[in-house]
């Protein structure tokens, strides 16, 4: 077995994606100037987020969550043994390195600062996390009220009368600049609760190990997990509107296949159908701001603009309603299984003591969690789906001045491209001879649409460089679910017999045909009873986990938003395998052994 | 006092004439535990048969007399003493009285009855030594208990075999080394239906290995309970959480070696079939069933138990298949270690530096 991964400085570029080092930012790729420690260093492939090469425009919104993150760490609230996160792209892929601190006497003397200054927040948490909510929606407010627009033949005479003494080109610049900067305050906002959420979280989870070694994680997430949550309100919505459409007698209406926008306008016009199209008017916003994917491309359908994905979710429910099975999720006898869970664990504690301790560290969790959960719809779901949205208008202003012929050309250029390529639409304008753009352009677009689909075929290792002996940095750890046995099995490859190895990620073995769904576009093919096998599973994909036996992922361990769903959902699941989508096939009879965290392939 | 005492008619005031396995399957039963039904014979029998064939001086001389060092010694008075109440008469009263009560049983449980006269129900013989299952020793396996025996003969015969099993060598060194006052100790016996169980075994109602409170680990073997039991086979091994209901760990073996009723009418170790020994011995459902039990018996005691069950129902998808309790005792191991305070620390701010410096340790791959 190799001790080390290979050496980024060794990795060959894919056959025609040559150049593409220029597509990202001069600081965010391996270089020369830096061989050295970069070549040191330990380097992962960030899968849960960016499981396929990523490109230039979206680069922004992963920068911004890993230097939103380090800031934190470091500048924030010092987290004793850990600094920042440091990025690099190879070959359009995003690879990490946790910087820890080492020297112990260094982490003895941040602990003071880290006591007071999360302490603050954990004492506050409820108050703080109060005003959070409203900040995040008022800034998404923001984005939304963004609007690009091609430039005016003449300017307004309001421009003139008014004295403005400013022009279009300007607010085009600066709202740009607007949009950017909004995008990074939202992952400001992001991290302001995660990592310290997510330590009081696994705080108590650590409780819960040693007062009871053997307890299934899923003991711990039921204790936890909240009832009412807003991420899960996408799914609740669609429920809703399966049961109105059954209780307003158009159900039948539902039950062919014809795409969404021609159903609506079926449904347009007589009273019940207008009621019901009412009602899913209502449930769009914000709630359909939904995205299918991590979230993190701008490719990901979202399903705002995508309907038929709500339409084929809404359409199951429907069935299920008029089988006569309930939707509706038992709250009260939820809360009283979340009761007796918490009562029943509490009386097998030995001590007064450690039931105050497990009770106070439970509360804590508690407080915490909501965040853990929600902050997902507002940061990732909603707020990215309108960046996204608002850079394709952008995009549509660049066509219409026939810079590309494509809208998502946009996302070819990076963020600080957008910026000359605006600056020279701008000059064109103003001095009233052609802009470069229109001749520059639509040439680079295709050389570089050709550089991001060799980046998409290329397979990139799961890390790069030297290891450390033991992972001890602790966000590797509780975000990404890399320990120190999924770099020995990475170094290993995959066991002898094809079977894998991941994170026990939610109990139970099931065993049954898998399928192998490489993104969000192939879920639909999943039959009740198949086993799930991914790159790595999203919380969008809720309504799936219903008639799947068991998920398997390549990437992420039991703190990714995804595992926590696979939880509630009760299903045995085996994260981290690392090789699940390339050495399973579909069809193939697996068994998934979410206790022992393996997976055996039958035939 | 009572020559025979039923188990379904147990009070706590019983508990001294009975032993400890007796008294805990009468509690049991009276507890609404599936326990199938029987009487003992109490401990004031023992001690009167023995007073009136005029073995009482005699053997406490013999005992007194054992150097607990010298094994040989052991033995010789070991010996000499089953002997000397392997030769004793049934009292004319006492033989009378476990007839009329056998008898009895094999009415109650008519159904298995097979033969006239006084039926030969298959029953259980089991020593029930009334310094036996204190919290603090475990005194399993140190008597006899005779399996399948049948007839009013067999019945009073096997009762004299366990009062004699009161001097096994391993009971006399047991008794010795705890420091049990020898002459203090008496057997009661109990008599107990016998149940054809497709499979049986143990479970404790903590993980044995790590003493977590909030598992339940089951050993399971086809066949009657004792192949598990006496550890000639290696059973399969199901971890149940408590709370939960979750099979968090299963180890199927290979078991070799079955106890099985044979044509002779006896119990008898016999090799497994190829095609069965990897085979599961219990459905998910069963394991359950054993974990249900298990737990109930544990909150009835208020105290970790290890319990002995088994299924009877010949197949799986058997609607009469039930899971039944044979046993409960205290769990011993466990129970006696000095309790380890969790090192979780109240503190959430030091609590969660820790966590954060050992972060592996608060994941499932982690383990403490």
């Amino acid at each position: 077995m190799a001790d080390r991964f290979p050496s980024p400085f060794e990795m060959p570029t894919p056959p025609g994606a040559e150049g593409w080092q220029d597509l990202y930012a001069y600081s965010s790729v391996f270089s020369e100037d830096r061989r050295e420690y970069e070549e040191s260093a330990f380097w992962f492939m960030d899968g849960v987020h960016s499981p396929e090469a990523i490109p230039p425009w979206d680069a922004t919104i992963v920068e911004y969550a890993l230097i939103a993150l380090s800031q934190y760490n470091t500048r924030h609230y010092v987290i004793p043994p850990a600094r920042g996160v440091d990025m690099r792209f190879l070959n359009g892929y995003m690879y990490l390195s946790p910087v820890g601190v080492t020297d112990p006497k260094e982490i003895e003397a941040r602990i003071p600062e880290f006591a007071e200054r999360a302490g603050y927040y954990f004492a506050n948490w409820d108050q703080l996390y109060a005003a959070w909510v409203p900040k995040v929606r008022a800034l998404i407010g923001e984005l939304e009220t963004i609007s690009f627009s091609p430039l005016p033949e003449r300017e307004d005479m309001a421009v003139i009368t008014e004295g403005r003494g400013t022009g279009s080109a300007l607010d085009l610049l600066s709202t740009y600049h607007r949009l950017v900067d909004l995008t990074l305050k939202l992952w400001h906002h992001h991290f302001e609760f995660l990592n310290l959420g997510y330590a009081a979280y696994l705080d108590f989870f650590g409780c819960c190990k040693q007062l009871f070694p053997s307890i299934p994680d899923q003991a711990i997430a039921k204790m936890v997990a909240g009832i009412q949550v807003d991420l899960f309100r996408p799914d609740d919505e669609v429920k809703k509107l399966a049961r109105l459409a059954v209780e307003l007698g158009i159900a039948d209406r539902f039950s062919g296949s014809e795409p969404a926008e021609q159903l609506l306008a079926a449904l347009r016009g007589d009273p019940q159908g207008d009621k019901w199209l009412a009602a899913w008017e209502e449930a769009k916003q914000p709630w359909f701001n939904f995205s299918a994917g991590t979230t993190f491309y701008h490719s990901d359908k979202v399903w705002l603009e995508y309907p038929d994905i709500p339409l084929g979710f809404l359409r199951a429910y429907i069935a299920k309603v008029q089988r006569g099975e309930t939707l509706e999720r038992p709250i009260e006898a939820i809360i009283a299984e979340r009761d007796r869970i918490v009562d029943e664990y509490t009386e097998l504690i030995d001590s007064d003591e450690d039931r105050a301790t497990f009770q106070a560290k439970l509360g804590l969790a508690r407080t915490v969690f909501p965040y853990v959960e929600n902050h997902n719809f507002y940061v990732e779901h909603w707020a990215h789906s309108v960046v996204w949205r608002k850079m394709r208008d952008l995009g549509r202003v660049l066509v219409a001045a026939e810079f590309f012929a494509d809208v998502d050309d946009v996302f070819l250029l990076s963020r600080h491209e957008v910026s000359e390529v605006l600056f020279d639409l701008y000059h064109g304008w103003a001095v009233g001879a052609p802009s470069r753009g229109p001749k520059y352009w639509p040439g680079e677009m295709a050389r570089r649409n050709g550089i991001m689909n060799a980046l998409r075929q290329w397979s990139p290792p799961p890390a790069l460089g030297v290891p450390p002996e033991v992972i001890t940095e602790p966000f590797t750890v509780m975000l990404w679910g890399i320990t120190s046995d999924s770099v020995r099995q990475w170094l290993g490859g995959a066991q002898a017999d094809g079977g894998l190895a991941g994170f026990a990620a939610s109990p139970g073995v099931a065993e049954g045909p898998a399928r192998v769904v490489m993104s969000a576009d192939g879920i639909g093919e999943l039959r009740e009873g198949e086993v799930l096998v991914a790159p790595l599973t999203a919380p969008s994909w809720a309504p799936v986990f219903g008639k799947i036996a068991a998920t398997v992922t390549d990437v992420g361990g039991i703190m990714s938003h995804a595992a926590i769903v696979c939880r509630e959902y009760g299903l045995p699941a085996v994260t981290g395998t690392a090789f699940g989508t390339k050495n399973i096939k579909t069809g193939q009879r697996v068994r998934v052994d979410g206790n022992a965290g393996t997976v055996t392939i039958i035939d | 006092m009572a020559q025979i005492l039923w188990f379904e008619h147990y009070q706590p005031a019983d508990a001294p004439e009975l032993g400890g396995k007796n008294a805990s399957l009468g509690t049991l039963l009276g507890a609404g535990l599936p326990v199938p039904p029987g009487f003992a014979v109490s401990a004031d029998c023992y001690r009167k048969a023995l007073a009136d064939g005029g073995l009482t001086g005699q053997i406490d001389a013999l005992i007194a007399a054992v150097d607990a060092r010298d094994t040989a010694s052991v033995a010789a008075a070991g010996e000499r003493a089953r002997a000397l109440i392997g030769a004793l008469r049934m009292p004319a009263d006492l033989d009378a009285a476990i007839r009329a009560a056998y008898a009895r049983l094999c009415e109650q449980c008519g159904g298995e009855q097979r033969g006239d006269g006084d039926g030969d129900l298959p029953v259980a013989v089991r020593s029930s030594a009334t310094c036996e299952d204190q919290p603090d020793a475990s005194f399993a396996g140190e008597h006899d208990t005779y399996l399948w025996v049948r007839g009013g003969d067999a019945v009073v015969a096997h009762v004299l075999r366990c009062w004699a099993s009161l001097f096994t060598d391993r009971g006399i060194a047991y008794r010795l080394e705890r420091g049990y006052r020898q002459h203090g100790a008496a057997m009661s016996v109990g008599v107990q239906q016998m149940v054809r169980p497709r499979a049986a075994g143990v479970a404790f109602t903590l993980n044995p290995l790590n003493g977590d409170r909030s598992q339940i680990a089951i050993d399971a073997s086809w066949g009657f309970g004792e192949a598990v039991v006496s550890g000639e086979v290696t059973p399969d091994n199901f971890l149940v959480d408590k709370v939960m209901g979750a099979i968090t760990r299963r180890t199927i073996s290979a078991k070799t070696l079955e106890y099985r009723l044979t044509a002779a009418d006896t119990v008898t170790a016999v090799e497994v079939e190829a095609e069965r020994q990897s085979v599961p011995c219990l459905t998910d459902d069963e394991i359950a069933g054993v974990a249900r039990l298990a737990r109930r018996a544990e909150k009835h005691y208020k105290c970790p138990q290890d319990v002995e069950w088994a299924i009877v129902g010949a197949q799986a998808s058997d609607e009469a298949q039930s899971v039944l309790l044979l046993q409960s005792r205290p769990e011993t191991v466990w129970s006696r270690k000095p309790r380890q305070a969790a090192t979780c620390n109240a503190d959430p701010i030091t609590s969660m530096v820790h966590t954060l410096l050992h972060p592996s340790h608060a994941t499932p791959d982690g383990g403490c």
